[in-house]
């Protein structure tokens, strides 16, 4: 505006005030200013897929964590006059071959799945944020760090958690209890494998942000290096972080499912999805339901989570936003 | 080109070095006891001696060592005298089982071409399937049959092997009785018939590992031509008035082909990972039920020996792919 005034000093001073107010007022937006957030979440209600997704996965997790107050047979209660049963209503989904009802081992096994998904992806990220932002921030560690996030990406790695899994079973459980210490160890095993990913992206978004001019004023004014990180670099960051979690948290339960499933994940009496799949196998002939539903759970989990990853990269990035 | 490559090969040396240092290291803080195997009336001296028969009473470091000069100096010899009928390998300690006593590449050689049978074929299956239906997504971009596609690959990605597979046998061998669900390795193909029994054999492994391939590869070639539909490139072929189908084959899917021929090199050493939980599902004898058996007999020179091998596969395809991607691309040669 006083650019407007100082270059027409001929215009008397009324009417210019006034245009000056009109210019003033016409653009004034009617909506209040929205956050980051708020774009965010409307662009991804209209990705539909993920809004499906979004609901099935919390439904699931409700269900798998809720359900058990509303059933409360307990997962290891074994009726074994009522083994083997097909669904009927005392057992909507069966049950197995000591009677222990598989709707309640279906929801206490998703608990560990779904536990151990959370809880490996969480450790992933914490190790590939900080390796990346380590890597990309400070130039003197990025070679050393990238080079051997590029070692352990050629590592074999269902093989070598595998061989983990063997080693460490029986020292954890000594240490921890069984199931703690399974627990811990499967946790350990699939975070430190899998946070690789995370790290490049992470490091490959902290170099150019380095650059930004907003780092450079932040350094101007004596901002040391932790708080930049923490106050600077980290929140711009984070959207690739939470698009890698969702892809973290499917890896992860597969990964837990896949190790059950070859018998070197949680003990047999301790139930998840994995293992119930597991231990359906041998008879799959008399009841295909056993094996199909902690299937279908593993699968139906694992597409939500990935659409819902789907959408929050929609969401995530300013370049496809508003289209 | 050339130096590239040399660079790429040499620093692959060091990688392969790290990665058996990561395995041995972990080896050995196994707490398994091979002479657990071994009945308690053996005296103690007796056990000690066969202890050492193991090479187990030295320093981890002279372990590694002989590992090393195993693998990599004494199993070459032992190929060489295969081929050409030499005597180089004679008397020399090769890696032997724990399990079996017998030198381990010896099983693993037994084993390889079941493996490579399922999974070849998976593979290349896979990927025939994949191509076609990537480019079509692609060019018919959200129509019914990309919407479809894509919620299929999404499915691919998500659905487990270990499901995928025994959802299979459960249509198709228990419900529907088609196909044997068993994988039968000591069949021979001699005729027709015989012939037909292994296809039968063969078509669920292979349907279940090429799956995942295939969902991977699909939404790889579908981004890939995506990109390059938009290109100035494809306006002018159109312009000087090509048709569609030069325009889309020949323009579009060559240079689309680029990444994706990468990513299919790096998926040969992904599906051999997923081969392990397919054979064991299919009960396939090969080198991934040979891994699991051997970790849960704590035969640890086999396991060794099976995981290096298959980080020498990821090893390999990465440079391949690199070199690959270089050849295909001259934009990115990085000499």
């Amino acid at each position: 505006m006083t650019d407007n005034s100082t270059q027409q000093p001929q215009i008397e001073p009324g009417p210019g005030e006034a245009q000056a107010a009109d210019i003033l007022v016409a653009p004034m937006p009617t909506t209040p200013p929205r956050s980051q957030w708020a774009e965010v979440w409307s662009q991804f209600r209209h990705h539909k897929g993920a809004m499906v997704g979004a609901v099935v996965f919390f439904l699931i997790v409700a269900i798998v964590f809720l359900g058990p107050f509303f059933w409360t047979i307990e997962a290891t209660y074994i009726d074994i006059r009522a083994r083997n049963q097909g669904p009927s209503l005392a057992h909507p989904f069966g049950t197995d071959q000591l009677g222990r009802d598989m709707l309640a081992r279906m929801m206490a096994g998703g608990q560990v799945s779904m536990s151990v998904g959370i809880v490996a992806m969480l450790l992933a990220l914490f190790l590939g944020s900080f390796v990346g932002v380590l890597a990309g921030y400070f130039k003197a560690l990025d070679n050393l760090l990238m080079r051997t996030t590029d070692l352990f990406l050629a590592l074999p790695l269902l093989p070598l958690l595998l061989v983990m899994v063997m080693l460490f079973r029986d020292p954890l459980s000594k240490a921890f209890g069984p199931e703690t210490g399974i627990f811990i160890l499967i946790v350990v095993a699939i975070g430190l494998t899998s946070w690789m990913p995370t790290a490049r992206i992470v490091r490959g978004d902290v170099l150019a942000l380095k650059e930004r001019e907003f780092v450079l004023a932040a350094r101007s004014i004596g901002t040391t290096n932790g708080m930049m990180v923490i106050r600077h670099i980290l929140p711009n960051v984070i959207s690739p972080i939470v698009v890698s979690a969702t892809l973290g948290i499917a890896n992860a339960i597969i990964t837990e499912s896949a190790l059950s499933f070859l018998g070197l994940g949680f003990p047999p009496d301790f139930p998840t999805w994995g293992r119930l799949l597991f231990d359906a196998v041998d008879y799959m002939q008399q009841n295909p339901e056993r094996v199909i539903l902690p299937g279908v759970a593993i699968s139906l989990t694992v597409l939500s989570v990935n659409y819902l990853g789907d959408g929050l990269r929609d969401a995530l990035d300013p370049r496809i936003r508003g289209r | 080109m050339l130096t590239f490559t040399i660079r790429r090969l040499v620093l692959a040396v060091p990688t392969l070095l790290f990665i058996s240092l990561v395995i041995f290291g972990l080896l050995q803080l196994a707490p398994g006891d091979p002479m657990a195997q071994v009945p308690l009336t053996v005296p103690p001296e007796v056990k000690e001696k066969m202890r050492e028969a193991l090479g187990l009473g030295d320093a981890w470091y002279i372990q590694f060592w002989k590992w090393i000069v195993q693998f990599f100096w004494v199993e070459p010899q032992v190929l060489v005298d295969y081929v050409f009928g030499t005597s180089f390998s004679e008397d020399k300690l090769r890696v032997l089982s724990w399990q079996t006593r017998s030198p381990v590449m010896e099983i693993v050689i037994q084993r390889i071409p079941q493996t490579l049978w399922v999974v070849g074929t998976a593979y290349v299956v896979a990927v025939l399937i994949a191509l076609p239906i990537g480019i079509y997504s692609a060019y018919k971009q959200y129509s019914v049959f990309d919407n479809i596609g894509t919620f299929i690959s999404m499915i691919g990605f998500s659905v487990p092997p270990f499901f995928s597979g025994v959802l299979v046998i459960v249509i198709f061998s228990v419900i529907l009785g088609w196909f044997p669900s068993i994988y039968d390795t000591t069949h021979q193909v001699t005729d027709w018939d015989s012939f037909v029994v292994q296809l039968r054999q063969m078509i669920m492994p292979v349907m279940v590992l090429a799956l995942q391939v295939t969902a991977q590869i699909a939404r790889f070639m579908r981004a890939s031509t995506l990109d390059n539909l938009n290109q100035d490139y494809v306006r002018t072929a159109r312009a000087k008035g090509l048709g569609e189908r030069v325009v889309v084959l020949s323009h579009v899917v060559r240079n689309s082909m680029i990444p994706v021929v990468t990513v299919i090199a790096l998926g040969i050493p992904q599906i051999f990972g997923g081969a392990i939980i397919t054979e064991q599902v299919f009960k396939v004898n090969g080198i991934g039920q040979l891994l699991i058996t051997a970790i849960q007999a704590n035969d640890l020179p086999m396991v060794q020996t099976l995981t290096f091998i298959f980080a020498v596969l990821i090893v390999l395809f990465n440079l391949i792919a690199d070199v690959l991607y270089g050849i295909l691309d001259p934009r990115i040669r990085y000499d």
